[in-house]
């Protein structure tokens, strides 16, 4: 049933020296046989598959039918955004693809081919060493979904979203949409109509779960689109970390994923959400991901963009209570074809509250890396603070970057401070290194290291080793 | 999409006053301008007719009030009579000046030329008019001759399409103008439009400083739709400064450009003080080396008004310069927007710009609205910017008020600290007081908080 595809029948272009390395870890694929297929395109018929499959409750179906009607009535954002976003052909893209709807509990029971997959990429090792939980999802459905039993004990849920949906509607229904509204863009709308797979997770109230739960997404089609969706409801005074990694082989057709992230913090509580985005150059990665944070409440977007083709993510936080917290660290790593178009939204609609952005790009080659951010305080409110913070390190001559942020402030109670600059790698560090017995390729990757240092330390041991070891390898050959 | 004229038809919300008929009439009124004139006319009014109003999803109309943008009820002044010629004040703004121009509703009202030693080196202080015919070939090369890259291409057309009268300034090469040259630019009436434009040549290593004077003979809702276009040749020097005064009933839509050459240095302030809605859009082109560009703004803003500025510097060549500095007082229910974008092309290296907007909020129902932007295609420059929003020090007011200085007094002064760094970068002291003197008035009419 499966055939080994490896990393050299993949790669398309080789002109380039550095790109495709980064890549390497998540560039193979195998055959497979999916038991559900949506065929390719999009129209009503598509959604009522996904839905039938899936046995969902009517006023889901009722939800992707209207989330549909509003994706196709919104145009492409490209009065502001990248025209690249054109090139992307719905009606070429397939929207469901699954092997089987029921996530596995133990390795021991996923399919040999997708078990493979994801033993490839550490995974289940992973998860042994320092994870409370994992998903991991394979095109459109979860292969795999565990928690450890002294977590699910602690009254913790962490399951999929028609599982979530089904299982638990009395907890998720309630803010299933709420944060990020199907027309908030069109492809929050797109999503709505076909989203699959994605965690849905419930921490009680005071639990404060230890370790991370991660969930792991992979693209193993061609012509693929994923649409996870996810919503996290951390109830009053419980704390979550929550890591997502994702990869896919390198086709040298387009694909799609377009998630919607949820967080919900209730009073006093804490979410982390960690993504390293390592998608495969070709990849559009539109995603849409907001919190909620309530009074007190701390939500902690750590988002690093290294792969895909175009990436547009403004990871947001509503603070919606008094005195509630929105964090967002961003790092970026734009390589010659890749777009990263990222920043952060910072609503604050309650007050004393305060937020902090702090953005780093990177841009090798002919890359373009790109901050966008909002920062909004409307009227009547006091002691509101953000500090948003945007650093862009161009490594080539013909690199690009872009800082594009919107602050509107009402009222005299509030402090609010943007800073950005723009820099290359200094000559003298290079000198300097080059002068102690360092090649120049090392002492670039050190410089450029540091330059991210200082938020690379914010992640989990085992992530932040792995972006420094990745920023090694995009740096390789990058030298003049 | 104008709210308080829900049943008007969809050209005149396009066109508003300025509808063919009335352009012809205006045409005919300058029937005696040589054949390339009205044909240059002719074709931006085709441009103004053609192009749409800004629209909501317009990047760079963002945070506008685009329903204050109404063309309707205005017509273009001065059809009649040519005002008469008095003296102008000796001194406008209590300048020294080396030459005025005065104009009421787009027509030479008054004048001191130039003295004879500047005349007799060629120095040209004279209006648009007067330059048709005699500088044909310089107004060919400079006049609206930069792109509208900042949103206002439609309102640029109408004004050249419009525009009656200006001042006309040339300095040739290495001749230096000690003295500022003073232009007024007043406007009268209810539903007057008005196209004031000043032209600033200013040859290789010529130095010049140009004051802009925009002011209101009475409280009427005009309509300024302005043009300055500041060219500076290799190793020139232009300080520029303008100070808006229209009315607080006045639509106000002003373009700048300014263009850069080799070693040039060109300075500009701009002092907005008037309009209900006013827009300034700036642009620097920094075309050769050594070029630097310094962009100064000071704006308060009060009542229920909305001052609006859209800034680009362009740096197209390597070993530029520039630095931006807009400062915005914010008082009552007044907006603010700022949107600022600095461009380094791919063979700009050794870039070095700046930009920084600085909003200082003295009201609970202000708001502003920032966008700083960066977009930076060379890796070997310095490119930093920076925006904030803020009140004022509550250890300073403490400060000042344990000295037995009353509140108001006290935040008065504050505000003049916040601005005097922006004045402090004029070199000439007359300058900064003239400008010091129009903060302090307009400060002391407006309510306080």
């Amino acid at each position: 049933m499966s055939e080994i595809t490896d990393t050299e029948t993949l790669e398309t272009t080789a002109e380039n020296p550095v790109s495709g390395i980064d890549q390497a870890a998540g560039n193979f694929k195998y055959e497979m046989t999916y038991d559900y297929d949506a065929g390719t395109g999009l129209n009503e018929r598509t959604v009522d598959y996904i839905s039938s499959v899936k046995k969902e409750a009517p006023w889901i179906l009722e939800f992707r039918q209207n989330a549909l009607k509003t994706f196709f009535s919104k145009p492409l954002p490209t009065h502001w955004a990248s025209k690249d976003l054109e090139t992307i052909n719905f009606d070429k893209i397939r929207y469901y693809l699954s092997q089987g709807l029921k996530p596995k509990r133990t390795w021991d029971e996923v399919p040999a081919d997708i078990k493979r997959t994801f033993e490839r990429l550490g995974i289940p090792e992973q998860e042994r060493k320092f994870l409370a939980g994992v998903e991991a999802q394979f095109d459109s459905e979860a292969a795999y979904s565990n928690i450890k039993e002294a977590v699910s004990k602690q009254g913790v849920i962490f399951v999929n979203s028609t599982e979530g949906l089904r299982e638990h509607p009395e907890i998720f229904r309630k803010f299933f949409g709420k944060v990020i509204p199907t027309g908030d863009n069109k492809f929050s709308a797109l999503n709505s109509a076909v989203f699959s797979g994605g965690s849905f997770i419930y921490v009680p109230p005071g639990v404060k779960v230890s370790h991370p739960l991660q969930a792991y997404f992979r693209i193993n089609a061609e012509n693929f689109g994923q649409f996870e969706r996810t919503l996290i409801i951390c109830d009053e005074g419980s704390e979550l970390t929550y890591m997502e990694g994702c990869t896919a082989p390198k086709f040298s057709t387009a694909t799609l994923h377009s998630a919607v992230v949820e967080l919900v913090a209730l009073k006093g509580a804490k979410i982390q959400y960690i993504t390293v985005q390592n998608w495969s150059s070709n990849v559009f990665n539109l995603v849409t991901k907001r919190g909620l944070a309530h009074e007190e409440a701390e939500i902690k977007w750590i988002d690093c963009n290294i792969g895909s083709r175009l990436t547009m993510k403004y990871p947001g936080v509503v603070l919606k209570g008094r005195k509630a917290r929105g964090e967002v660290i961003s790092i970026a790593l734009a390589n010659d074809g890749q777009h990263q178009d990222t920043g952060a939204k910072m609503i604050h609609a309650a007050d004393e509250t305060t937020s902090t952005v702090v953005s780093k790009s990177i841009s090798v080659g002919q890359g373009r890396a790109t901050y966008r951010g909002v920062v909004h305080i409307p009227r009547h409110l006091k002691g509101c603070k953000n500090n948003t913070e945007c650093d862009a390190l161009l490594i080539s001559t013909n690199s690009r970057t872009d800082t594009y942020p919107a602050i509107t402030v009402r009222g005299d109670h509030h402090a609010v401070q943007h800073e950005a600059s723009v820099s290359k790698v200094s000559a003298e560090q290079i000198f300097y290194m080059q002068q102690r017995g360092l090649t120049e390729g090392q002492a670039m990757s050190l410089s450029v290291n540091g330059f991210i240092n200082d938020l690379a330390r914010q992640f989990p041991m085992e992530y932040s080793v792995e972006l420094k070891r990745l920023i090694d390898l995009e740096m390789e050959g990058s030298v003049g | 999409m104008a709210g308080a004229a829900p049943a008007q038809p969809a050209v005149a919300d396009l066109l508003g006053g300025f509808t063919p008929e009335v352009f012809d009439r205006h045409l005919a009124s300058q029937a005696a301008s040589p054949a390339w004139w009205l044909e240059r006319k002719r074709s931006a009014y085709a441009r103004f007719e053609s192009l749409p109003m800004p629209k909501r999803t317009d990047e760079s109309w963002r945070f506008s009030t685009i329903a204050g943008i109404n063309l309707g009820g205005f017509a273009p002044s001065g059809e009649g009579a040519a005002p008469s010629q008095g003296a102008p004040a000796a001194s406008p703004l209590g300048l020294a000046a080396a030459a005025t121009l005065s104009f009421l509703d787009g027509r030479l009202s008054g004048r001191t030329p130039l003295p004879a030693d500047l005349a007799a080196k060629g120095v040209v202080a004279s209006t648009l008019s007067e330059a048709i015919g005699s500088r044909a070939d310089l107004l060919r090369e400079h006049f609206m001759a930069q792109p509208q890259k900042l949103g206002s291409a439609k309102f640029a057309a109408l004004h050249e399409a419009f525009i009656q009268d200006g001042a006309f300034l040339h300095v040739p090469r290495g001749v230096e103008v000690e003295k500022p040259i003073v232009i007024v630019h007043a406007a009268s009436g209810a539903g007057t439009a008005v196209f004031p434009h000043t032209l600033v040549i200013a040859e290789d290593n010529a130095r010049v400083t140009v004051v802009d004077y925009f002011v209101s003979n009475d409280g009427g809702r005009h309509f300024a739709c302005g043009a300055n276009d500041l060219y500076a040749g290799h190793g020139a020097k232009i300080t520029y400064a303008a100070a808006q005064c229209w009315s607080k009933q006045a639509l106000s839509l002003q373009f700048n450009s300014t263009v850069v050459r080799r070693d040039a240095r060109v300075q500009s302030l701009n002092l907005h003080l008037g309009g209900r809605q006013a827009r300034h859009e700036s642009l620097s082109q920094l075309q050769a080396p050594g070029g630097f560009s310094e962009m100064l703004a000071i704006t308060i803003a009060d009542g229920s008004r909305e001052c609006d500025q859209r800034t680009l510097q362009i740096h197209q060549a390597p070993s530029t310069k520039s630095d931006l500095l807009y400062k915005n007082a914010l008082l009552d229910q007044s907006r603010t927007i700022f949107s600022g974008l600095i461009i380094v092309d791919p063979d700009a290296q050794k870039t070095d710009a700046y930009q920084s907007n600085r909003n200082l909020m003295l009201s609970d129902e202000a708001e502003s609205n920032s966008l700083p932007g960066l977009e930076i295609q060379a890796n070997d420059v310095r490119c930093t910017h920076g925006a904030t929003s803020s009140r004022i020090d509550p250890e300073q007011e403490f400060y000042l008020k344990s000295r037995g200085i009353p509140r108001k007094a006290a935040d008065e002064l504050l505000i003049f600290g916040f601005f005097e760094e922006v004045l402090n970068r004029l070199e000439s002291g007359e300058l900064q007081a003239a400008l010091r003197a129009l903060i302090r008035a307009q400060l002391g009419e407006g309510p306080r908080p």
